[in-house]
């Protein structure tokens, strides 16, 4: 990795912590350990789509300064949100010099932003910096037999101008997981949107799009779904536990973020995983020996 | 809801619109793709596609659809537009037509502690920025 700064986001400090844990311990193990970004701040959590204020675009360009103070050339960040927000903002800002200018000249008590830091995904490092050959090398309890759901959301492939991936054709999370010896299982909604932040107002309406995700991913055979999204992890959670209830014994489908996967093939400690993971794991070949 | 009345005497809406956005809603030709891959439309009063019909109209009573609340701008439909136009952005000028009138779409103080408690901050900071001004 270059000098790159993690930028964490709310979420991986509160909720999505097993997610942080799992990755900074993962990218211990591939030589690449995440240095936090100093003095960062909320990202701004969806990116400003109008056209004519800049005002929506400082809590980004914030964080993009505290990069360039530390002398970063990177943010890497593991919420695709946080991905989302940054990236699009730095493209934003960058594209035309005079709102640069306006921005610099807005934020007088912090230093000008000179443009030019970079936002990766963990994802985006892993495949182009670490590459997945060095990640398959790392593998010491391959998961063979797993059958796992790769689910991509929105943020991470769209717009197409930011996005990791094809965005209607991604394969980026199907590599990683083979990379990991499991078997990635393809299916429709993977590139669908969770409902998102009307979880706050229209529950019902989440609900129900978590629901064809989660149901299309069992039906393809799936027994765990990975993201890396932490708010489709708390709505599809969520949905899961109503789904739960209605699904025959012994059909479970663990959700779980792409770096636990990872941890897990490691063999890396990161704290407690989902019960229905736990037992999973439980069932897995132990040692590389094992494998045909 | 809050009522378009405050807007009825909108002149320019289409232009309004337009500059908010940063788009040409003239660049839509109907295909109707953008409604065809969207995960929200079965919720929509206005379908997407139809609201950009409206725009070019220069009817301001779109305004009033909930489409604009729903629209997650989770961007199918502008990855998949054959003319390039950016729906997610015109939704949002919409929402900001509003917005910047004080007309909020979320009354959290109808919210428990609780309930609060259980939403992430991300889909709390989130709703902020979609529906609040």
């Amino acid at each position: 990795m270059n000098n790159a700064a993690y930028f964490p986001g709310c979420s991986l400090k509160a909720e999505a912590g097993d997610y942080e844990r799992s990755a900074a311990a993962v990218m211990e193990v591939l030589g690449q350990p995440l240095e936090e970004l100093e003095r960062w701040t909320c990202c701004g959590t969806v990116y400003s789509l109008t056209d004519d204020d800049l005002m929506h675009q400082l809590a980004s360009v914030r964080n993009l300064i505290r990069a360039q103070e530390c002398g970063a050339d990177e943010i890497v960040t593991l919420c695709s949100m946080c991905f989302n927000t940054l990236k699009r903002s730095k493209v934003f800002i960058e594209q035309d010099s005079a709102r640069l200018e306006t921005v610099n000249a807005f934020m007088d008590e912090e230093q000008d932003y000179e443009g030019g830091v970079e936002v990766f995904h963990l994802l985006e490092i892993l495949r182009d910096q670490v590459g997945f050959e060095s990640i398959e090398g790392k593998v010491t309890r391959p998961l063979s037999g797993l059958r796992v759901a790769p689910y991509y959301g929105c943020t991470l492939l769209r717009p197409r101008e930011i996005g990791i991936d094809e965005p209607d054709t991604p394969t980026i999370l199907q590599d990683f997981i083979r990379a990991l010896w499991a078997t990635p299982v393809e299916f429709a909604f993977q590139a669908e949107c969770c409902g998102t932040y009307q979880i706050v107002d229209s529950p019902e309406m989440v609900l129900e799009k978590s629901h064809r995700i989660l149901n299309s991913a069992m039906r393809a055979g799936a027994d765990v779904l990975v993201t890396s999204c932490p708010l489709c992890m708390h709505n599809l959670r969520l949905c899961y536990e109503e789904l739960r209830s209605s699904l025959p014994e012994k059909r479970e489908l663990s959700i779980i973020y792409l770096t636990q996967l990872a941890a897990i093939a490691f063999e890396v400690e990161t704290g407690e995983l989902p019960t229905s993971m736990a037992k999973l794991v439980e069932g897995l070949p132990t040692s590389m020996e094992l494998v045909p | 809801m809050p009522s378009a009345t405050k807007l009825e005497q909108f002149v320019g809406f289409r232009e309004r619109v337009e500059m908010l956005s940063g788009e040409n809603v003239f660049a839509c030709y109907q295909c109707g793709m953008c409604t065809a891959g969207c995960s929200f439309a079965d919720e929509m009063d206005v379908l997407p596609h139809q609201v950009i019909r409206q725009l070019q109209l220069n009817n301001w009573k779109v305004l009033e659809c909930n489409a604009k609340w729903i629209c997650a701008s989770c961007l199918n439909c502008q990855t998949r537009c054959p003319k390039g136009v950016d729906l997610s952005k015109l939704m949002e000028a919409m929402r900001q037509i509003y917005l910047r009138q004080q007309m909020d779409n979320l009354e959290l103080n109808k919210y428990s502690i609780d309930q609060i408690r259980c939403l992430p901050q991300i889909a709390l900071v989130a709703s902020f920025r979609k529906k609040t001004g």
